[in-house]
């Protein structure tokens, strides 16, 4: 039976807390007094998924089974979640593959002819082949890539998109003309957060800068609080609103949701998911192993050895079906494994940022998404409130490297470089900068032909962070390159007592300091 | 020089044939250390003779056995059909789910015959768990006919001997307490190796040892080991393998092992069809139930030689005869 997250008062007898800091670890001991939210223990899995996703598909929710939305002659259009998930990349096959496989083979059965396949990465970088391959397999990729009928939505392609209406609140809906002209578009999703999934999955991933403009943007992600809590996201609204567009013009949508537990790290290195206490001799070998190793690698390297490992998730549950009643069960089941309770707020918030976030998958994680990570993914993984108080400070571990991936990150080089040495103010941002990189030739061209992210997604990954921004007195970066961190507008520090020290100007000296433990990833149900 | 100028003893050889003797050596050893010479008039009674079927193998499942075969597949197996058959191996994720089960769950490959070389291909190409505790089917009347070839095939493959001519219980005995006891069941249910490089009718061993030990059935195929050293060829040709892994098949409430023979010879057909064409093609098929068979058309054996076409009929081509001068006398 896996132990539900919970929160410990740090004393004496406290060991250091593992704080992840990119592609490294630091232990820090935390001040009496100060609390560490651990996460629940992985979830037990599925024991049949195969099984379980052809139930699923045969006993969806208010649909009818799948079979029989299929029939000969039909134009069938699978999409399915791109790189960005899960995190890290989990063990083949992977659950798009088995799902994916199941789907074609009642299609076979049913007589279809004519399937398309498309990632559905909205402005994100296109996937590489081994990354489609790792993603549906190399049976679906070998049958359907080489004949064009498996590839990535291009949101640019001005004959590819389809626009289906308006929202009443003039949101425009506009979709992957292939998906919208389908009979049937079934949509495979993996659910990591809860943000993730329902109208999301179409509305955002197969949408384009028209559609996205509409709930990307500063004030609905300030009014998003957070944007992982549904009932208080109006990102979340948006794209429900655009759902019922889609619902009412657009295609029928099979929607298709799993979700997965937090077992993150596989042997050896699944210490770091266990409670430092509980780190056995073979726990703590490894780790001062991996430490001196890693002190003495260089960076290119470790990234390498990081992006390389893959994660030993399990599947905890699949449903399919009508898109909302589908998530709603989905969302219940991400919740039974993240959610910890929390009471009450702190002063300062301290969290260890990792190698990784959505957008940097088999790439670099530049200053901007170390930013995207820590205020825009871990400080709004909260229900109810914030776990920092407004005015209060973050403190995050992350080295911060001035370094990009000149492929994948293009428009990031510029935006860090040109916008963010103007002004870090997202609202003044959005309005000075947003058009001219959204629309810009070279970045489109980059976006649809290389392997580059969109333009404007620079600036989204800001506007992610805009609440925290918004809500924080004090942002420090624990161990960051301080030139980057001061361009971000951050304060950086060499160490936690540095850090505490800097946040005692805003908070006093005696702060109610509060440490994030992930990952593994949770979220807290702060009262 | 001769010995006798360089003052060097002529040696006892020399010396013989200098007498026109025959030199014979002395034996050294007698009974007990050699077989005892039989007294004349006496019978000997013929001991049985302990070959095929009968061929004892626990040996060369004891630890040492299994480490020396280890390092033998390993090795020299692995690099040999790296070298000949350069293979590629699909379908290894659909055997994800048994793998990840602990303790480790025996299973039954199950796939067509084409070569002498789809054993140690097979053998190398098996994912752990399984790789190195899997016991191999082999033809007693050819693989165990003998002691020196037995020998080798259980300790080399780990192979065990079935009977392939006629019923035979203990085969079916031994092969089911193997996999009783955690060994998998590497076993080829066309027989023999394909005569003409057309498959054969699949025999029910398989499918009737999952029944009896309800031990899953990985259907496997093989491709391309038929042009390299098919059945009738002298000398290995290099060219390219393909081993392509089911996802694993139970037998059905009720279903008996004709019937489950059936469906794994439908599984192998379409894995067959997956790899020679793509799997979506090969499923669509599949459900039309138009899945090419293994077993190729119902035709005379030119037009089956003539149907295999150029890639999986190469190997089985003689070469054509060297050109000589008539012969005038």
């Amino acid at each position: 039976m896996p132990r539900p997250g919970f929160v410990l008062e740090v004393d004496r007898s406290t060991p250091p807390t593992l704080f992840h800091h990119g592609e490294g670890f630091r232990l820090e001991r935390l001040p009496t007094g100060s609390r560490v939210v651990y996460p629940p223990e992985p979830l037990a899995p599925l024991r049949d998924i195969d099984a379980a996703i052809r139930h699923a598909l045969l006993h969806p929710i208010d649909s009818d089974p799948l079979p029989a939305l299929l029939f000969p002659g039909m134009k069938l259009t699978i999409a399915f979640d791109d790189v960005s998930l899960p995190l890290p990349k989990m063990r083949r096959p992977d659950v798009r593959q088995r799902i994916i496989e199941a789907v074609l083979d009642m299609a076979a059965e049913a007589g279809v002819d004519d399937v398309h396949l498309i990632a559905a990465l909205a402005l994100h970088r296109r996937m590489t082949e081994a990354e489609l391959r790792h993603a549906v397999g190399d049976r679906v990729y070998d049958a359907f890539a080489p004949r064009g009928l498996l590839y990535n939505h291009d949101a640019e392609d001005p004959d590819g998109m389809a626009f289906l209406g308006s929202t009443p609140h003039g949101e425009e809906v506009e979709i992957n003309r292939r998906a919208a002209e389908s009979d049937l578009l079934v949509y495979v999703n993996i659910n990591m957060v809860s943000m993730d999934g329902g109208w999301k999955s179409t509305a955002t991933g197969l949408a384009s800068y028209r559609s996205l403009r509409h709930h990307h943007n500063v004030h609905t992600l300030q009014h998003s609080r957070s944007m992982m809590d549904q009932e208080r996201s109006a990102l979340h609204s948006s794209n429900w609103r655009m759902g019922k567009v889609l619902r009412d013009h657009g295609p029928k949508v099979f929607q298709i949701e799993t979700t997965l537990n937090n077992d993150t790290f596989s042997p050896p290195f699944d210490m770091l998911q266990k409670r430092e206490w509980e780190w056995g001799v073979r726990d703590r070998a490894t780790f001062l192993g991996m430490q001196a190793a890693l002190h003495r690698t260089p960076r290119r390297v470790k990234r390498s050895i990081f992006h390389s490992m893959e994660a030993p998730h399990q599947v905890t549950s699949v449903q399919a079906g009508e898109v909302e009643a589908v998530h709603r069960i989905t969302t219940a089941n991400v919740y039974r494994q993240q959610l910890v309770e929390v009471e009450g707020q702190a002063d300062v918030l301290t969290m260890g940022l990792p190698y990784i976030c959505p957008y940097n998958v088999n790439s670099v994680m530049n200053p901007i998404l170390v930013m995207c990570l820590g205020l825009g993914y871990f400080f709004n993984l909260y229900k109810g409130k914030p776990l920092v108080r407004e005015g209060g400070v973050l403190i995050m571990s992350h080295p911060t490297p001035w370094e990009f991936h000149p492929v994948h990150h293009p428009s990031y080089i510029d935006f860090f470089e040109q916008v963010l040495a103007e002004t870090t103010d997202p609202a003044e941002i959005e309005q000075r900068f947003e058009k001219s990189y959204a629309e810009d030739e070279w970045y489109r061209h980059l976006y649809r032909t290389s392997y580059a992210y969109h333009g404007v997604h620079p600036f989204y990954m800001w506007y992610w962070g805009s609440h925290g921004l918004q809500h924080l007195g004090r942002v420090i970066v624990l161990g960051g390159d301080p030139k980057a961190v001061r361009r971000l507008g951050f304060m950086p520090a060499s160490t936690l007592d540095d850090a505490l020290e800097m946040a005692s100007d805003v908070v006093g000296r005696h702060p109610r300091i509060t440490h994030f433990h992930a990952p593994p990833l949770l979220m807290a149900d702060v009262s | 020089m001769s010995p006798e100028r360089a003052g060097v003893a002529p040696g006892r050889a020399v010396q013989a044939l200098r007498a026109g003797r025959r030199w014979v050596p002395r034996p050294r050893a007698t009974f007990p250390w050699t077989a005892p010479p039989v007294p004349r008039g006496v019978e000997v009674p013929a001991q049985p003779r302990k070959v095929g079927a009968d061929f004892e193998t626990e040996w060369a499942r004891s630890d040492a056995a299994r480490f020396a075969r280890a390092l033998l597949l390993e090795g020299p197996l692995r690099l040999g059909v790296q070298a000949l058959a350069r293979p590629e191996v699909h379908g290894r994720d659909r055997l994800a789910d048994l793998r990840a089960v602990r303790p480790v769950t025996p299973v039954i490959f199950a796939a067509n015959h084409h070569s002498h070389l789809d054993t140690p291909l097979l053998l190398t190409a098996l994912p752990e768990p399984w790789r190195h505790r899997t016991v191999v089917g082999a033809a007693a009347d050819y693989f165990f006919g003998t002691r020196v070839t037995g020998t080798l095939s259980a300790l080399a493959l780990n192979a065990i001997p079935i009977e392939r001519t006629r019923v035979n219980r203990r085969s079916a005995d031994l092969a089911g307490s193997l996999v009783d006891d955690g060994w998998s069941l590497l076993i080829f249910p066309e027989g023999g190796r394909s005569p003409d490089g057309w498959g054969q009718p699949f025999r029910g061993g398989a499918a009737f040892l999952s029944v009896r030990t309800g031990a899953p059935v990985i259907p496997v195929h093989i491709e391309g080991t038929g042009a390299i050293l098919g059945k009738g060829m002298n000398r290995p040709k290099r060219g390219r393998a393909v081993v392509t892994f089911g996802a694993p098949l139970r037998p059905d409430a009720g279903e008996d092992a004709r019937r489950f023979t059936v469906r794994i010879e439908r599984a192998v057909n379409a894995l067959g069809d997956e790899s020679s064409s793509d799997w979506w093609t090969a499923r669509q098929r599949a459900a039309r139930q138009e899945s090419p068979v293994l077993s190729g058309p119902d035709l005379g054996s030119w037009r089956r030689a003539w149907a295999l076409g150029d890639s999986r009929g190469r190997g089985l081509r003689r070469r054509p005869a060297r050109p000589r001068w008539p012969d005038l006398g």
